[in-house]
C-alpha cells in the first residue's frame, strides 16, 4: 500500500540515531579554512608580523578595518621593518569574514581563527583593538570576557583545537604556483607554534592519485 | 487516597450525584471534579505540546527540546511563560471588542468540550454515587458538536477582526474548512447514535461493553469501530483531524501559506490562548474518539481496581490517537485548499451519508444493509454510465488541444519574392 509506506519511514526513524550536537558540551567540528574571529600573528621572537601598510583596509569590502601605521622607535621596535601598525581596530558588525584581508596581507599579520563565539554586548565591545586581536604569549587567541569558547569544555583540547591552523589559511601546496616548490613552505614562523607545515597535496590529502 | 471507590457499573443515564437532592457534600465533589477537570486539561495540553515536539524530532533524527526540565518536560511552561511577557498588540486597523474576544471563544469550547467524556462509569466514593464525568447531560453527543461550531467562531472572527488581508484570508478558509468537516462529523456520530440509541455519552460507552455476539467469546466487546464496520471511525478520524486545523489540513496557519493565518496579528496572551486551543481540542478530539468508537475504558481488568484499570486504558488509547495525531502530522504533505474542501464535501460526506442509511437499515434487519449496499453500487454504476453518454462525443469535437489553429508541420514558408 503505496500510502502508508511513508507512515513506516516515519516511524523507523524513532529508532535510528539521533544527529543532534548537543552544543555547547559538543561541538561539530570545523572545516579546516572555516572564517572565524581574526588574530594578529606574531613571529617566534614576539615581534608583530603587522607593518601598518593598511592594504587589508583597503581591500575590506565592508570597511571595517582602521589602520594607522608609525614608524618603529628605534630603542623598541615593535615589528621587524620600519613600521609597525599603531593603530588596528576591527569592527565586528561590519565584517563579513571574507577574508580577503588575509589574502592581501603581505606578512601573513592578519588571519582568520576558527572562533565564532563571540557575542559582545554593546557597540563598543564590538571594535575589536589591537591589543585583543594579538596573540598571547603563548600564540593562542586572546580571549574577551564576553566570548564563549573556552566555556564548559577541557582547556587542554579546547587550546588545539582553537589554536590549530590559526595562521593556515594560506598554506597551499605550492605557493609560487610551481610544482617544484610544492611542499616549501614560504612563510615564516608563529609565536609558541614555530613554522606551520604546509598542507599535503591533494593527492596525498585525499588517499592517492584520483 | 480513595478507599471507598467500588466497582465500576454505568447505571442509568443521568447524574447519580444529584439523585438525593443537592446538599454540600453534592456541591464539593462537583467543584472537586470540575477543578480536577481544569487542571488536567492543561496539564494535558502542555503534555500534549512536549510530547508533539518530542516525537516530530524523533521522526526526524534529532532530539527535540531537552534543556528546559528533565527531557525538556518544562519547555511548553518555559514557551508560555515567553508568551506572557511579550508585547500584547492591537492593530490600528482592528475592531477592538472583536479582536478581544475572539481567543475566548476559540478557548473556551476547547475547555468545555471535555466536560461530557466519560472517563469510567460510576464510582461509590465518600457516601456518593459520583460519575466519572463532569456532565452528562441527555444531549451529551450534542455538546460535542456545539462546542466545534462555537470555536469556528473564534478563527473566524479572530481574522476577520485583525483589519489585514492575511489573517482575513485565513479565517475564511479555516472556517469554510471547519464547517465542511463538521456536517461528515456529525453523519459519522448520527451513525453512533443511530447504533446506541441514546445520546448521552456514558450510555454510548456502556453500550460499547456489552459483548459484541453470542457466538463470539464474551470477551469481545461491541465497539462501534467493528460494530460499524470500520467505516464511520476512519470518516470521524479524518474529518476530526479537518476540524482541528491539524496537518496534513493545517492550510490555514501552515507559516509558508499565510504567514499565521488568522493568528497573524496576535501576539502574548492572545496567541497562547489560540495555541493552547488547539492543542486542548487535540486532546479532547482523541478522548471523544475513544469514547465514541473504541469504548472509553474498555479493557481487561487483570484483577487490579476495576476503576483504576478503567481509567488506564481509556488514558491508553487516548494515547494512542495523540501519538496518530503527531504521525500524521510529520509524515504527511499539507493538502491544498481545494483538494482539502474536495475531499470534504464529494468525498467525506457522501460517503458518510450512505453510510448512515446502510447502518438504519441494518439497524431493522442486517440483511437489509445488504441489500442498500448492493443498491448502492447499482446507483453508482448506473450514474456512471449516464455521465459518460455525452463524454466521448465532446472529445471527438475537439482538436489535439482544443485550439483553432491547425497542429504544426515541417512545410516551409511560402515562397516570397526575392528583391
Amino acid at each position: 500500500m503505496g500510502f502508508f509506506d511513508g507512515f513506516g519511514i516515519t516511524l523507523k526513524q524513532t529508532w535510528k540515531k539521533k544527529i543532534t550536537y548537543q552544543y555547547p558540551e559538543e561541538k561539530r567540528p570545523k572545516p579546516e579554512r572555516f572564517h572565524g574571529r581574526h588574530v594578529l600573528n606574531r613571529y617566534e621572537d614576539g615581534m608583530e608580523k603587522c607593518i601598518g601598510c593598511e592594504l587589508c583596509a583597503g581591500v575590506c569590502p565592508a570597511k571595517c578595518i582602521y589602520v594607522r601605521g608609525k614608524d618603529n622607535p628605534p630603542d623598541h621596535p615593535v615589528s621587524p621593518g620600519e613600521r609597525y601598525g599603531f593603530v588596528y581596530e576591527i569592527n565586528y558588525l561590519r565584517c563579513i569574514h571574507c577574508d580577503m584581508c588575509v589574502e592581501a596581507c603581505p606578512t601573513g599579520a592578519i588571519t582568520e581563527s576558527k572562533l565564532f563565539e563571540f557575542s559582545f554586548t554593546n557597540r563598543q565591545d564590538a571594535i575589536y583593538k589591537q591589543d585583543q586581536l594579538l596573540v598571547d604569549d603563548e600564540g593562542n587567541p586572546q580571549q574577551m570576557p564576553w566570548e564563549d569558547w573556552a566555556h564548559k569544555r577541557k582547556q587542554a583540547e579546547t587550546a588545539e583545537f582553537e589554536r590549530t591552523k590559526t595562521s593556515g589559511w594560506l598554506r597551499a601546496t605550492s605557493p609560487s604556483g610551481s610544482a617544484q616548490s610544492e611542499g616549501d613552505p614560504l612563510w615564516s614562523g608563529d609565536l609558541g607554534y614555530g613554522v606551520r607545515p604546509s598542507e599535503p597535496d591533494q593527492d596525498t590529502r585525499d588517499g592517492g592519485a584520483q | 487516597m480513595m478507599p471507598l471507590i467500588s466497582a465500576v457499573d454505568f447505571g442509568a443515564p443521568g447524574d447519580p450525584l444529584y439523585a438525593n437532592g443537592i446538599d454540600g457534600g453534592v456541591i464539593a465533589i462537583m467543584i472537586v471534579k470540575i477543578l480536577f477537570v481544569f487542571v488536567v486539561m492543561l496539564v494535558a495540553t502542555m503534555f500534549m505540546v512536549w510530547f508533539e515536539r518530542k516525537v516530530v524530532s524523533d521522526m526526524q533524527n534529532r532530539i527535540g527540546p531537552n534543556r528546559a526540565g528533565p527531557f525538556g518536560l518544562l519547555q511548553t511552561l518555559a514557551d508560555g511563560t515567553k508568551l506572557f511577557f511579550k508585547e500584547d498588540l492591537l492593530p490600528e486597523r482592528a475592531d477592538k471588542f472583536v479582536f478581544r474576544l475572539a481567543p475566548y471563544l476559540s478557548v473556551v469550547p476547547a475547555f468545555l468540550t471535555f466536560a461530557v467524556v466519560p472517563i469510567g462509569g460510576v464510582v461509590h466514593m465518600f457516601g456518593h454515587d459520583v460519575r466519572l464525568q463532569l456532565a452528562d447531560p441527555p444531549a451529551g453527543v450534542l455538546w460535542l458538536l456545539v462546542m466545534s461550531s462555537i470555536s469556528v467562531y473564534g478563527v473566524m472572527l479572530a481574522g476577520w477582526s485583525s483589519g489585514s488581508k492575511y489573517p482575513l484570508l485565513g479565517s475564511v478558509r479555516a472556517s469554510a474548512q471547519m464547517v465542511s468537516y463538521e456536517a461528515a462529523m456529525g453523519l459519522a456520530v448520527a451513525t453512533v447514535v443511530l447504533t446506541t440509541g441514546a445520546l448521552e455519552t456514558s450510555k454510548i460507552v456502556a453500550e460499547q461493553w456489552q459483548p459484541l455476539n453470542s457466538s463470539l467469546p464474551h470477551w469481545v466487546h461491541g465497539w462501534n469501530l467493528w460494530k460499524l464496520a470500520l467505516v464511520p471511525f476512519v470518516i470521524f478520524t479524518v474529518a476530526g483531524t479537518a476540524e482541528l486545523n491539524r496537518p496534513p489540513f493545517d492550510l490555514v496557519e501552515a507559516e509558508q501559506e499565510l504567514v499565521g493565518g488568522f493568528h497573524t496579528e496576535y501576539s502574548s496572551i492572545r496567541f497562547a490562548m489560540f495555541f493552547l486551543a488547539e492543542f486542548m481540542n487535540t486532546v479532547t478530539m482523541s478522548a471523544v474518539i475513544v469514547t465514541l468508537f473504541l469504548g472509553g475504558g474498555d479493557g481487561p481488568t487483570l484483577g487490579l481496581p476495576s476503576w483504576l484499570m478503567y481509567l488506564v486504558w481509556f488514558l491508553a488509547k487516548t494515547f494512542i490517537f495523540m501519538y496518530t495525531y503527531v504521525w500524521l502530522r510529520s509524515t504527511l504533505p499539507r493538502l491544498r485548499y481545494d483538494q482539502l474542501m474536495d475531499l470534504g464535501w464529494k468525498y467525506l460526506i457522501p460517503l458518510s451519508l450512505g453510510w448512515l442509511l446502510v447502518v438504519a437499515a441494518a439497524k431493522i434487519k442486517v440483511s437489509y444493509a445488504f441489500y442498500t449496499l448492493a443498491g448502492f453500487f447499482v446507483a453508482a454504476a448506473l450514474l456512471y454510465v449516464a455521465a459518460q453518454v455525452g463524454r466521448e462525443r465532446r472529445e471527438e469535437e475537439q482538436d489535439d488541444f482544443g485550439t483553432a489553429t491547425p497542429p504544426r508541420n515541417n512545410t516551409p514558408a511560402p515562397e516570397e519574392a526575392s528583391v
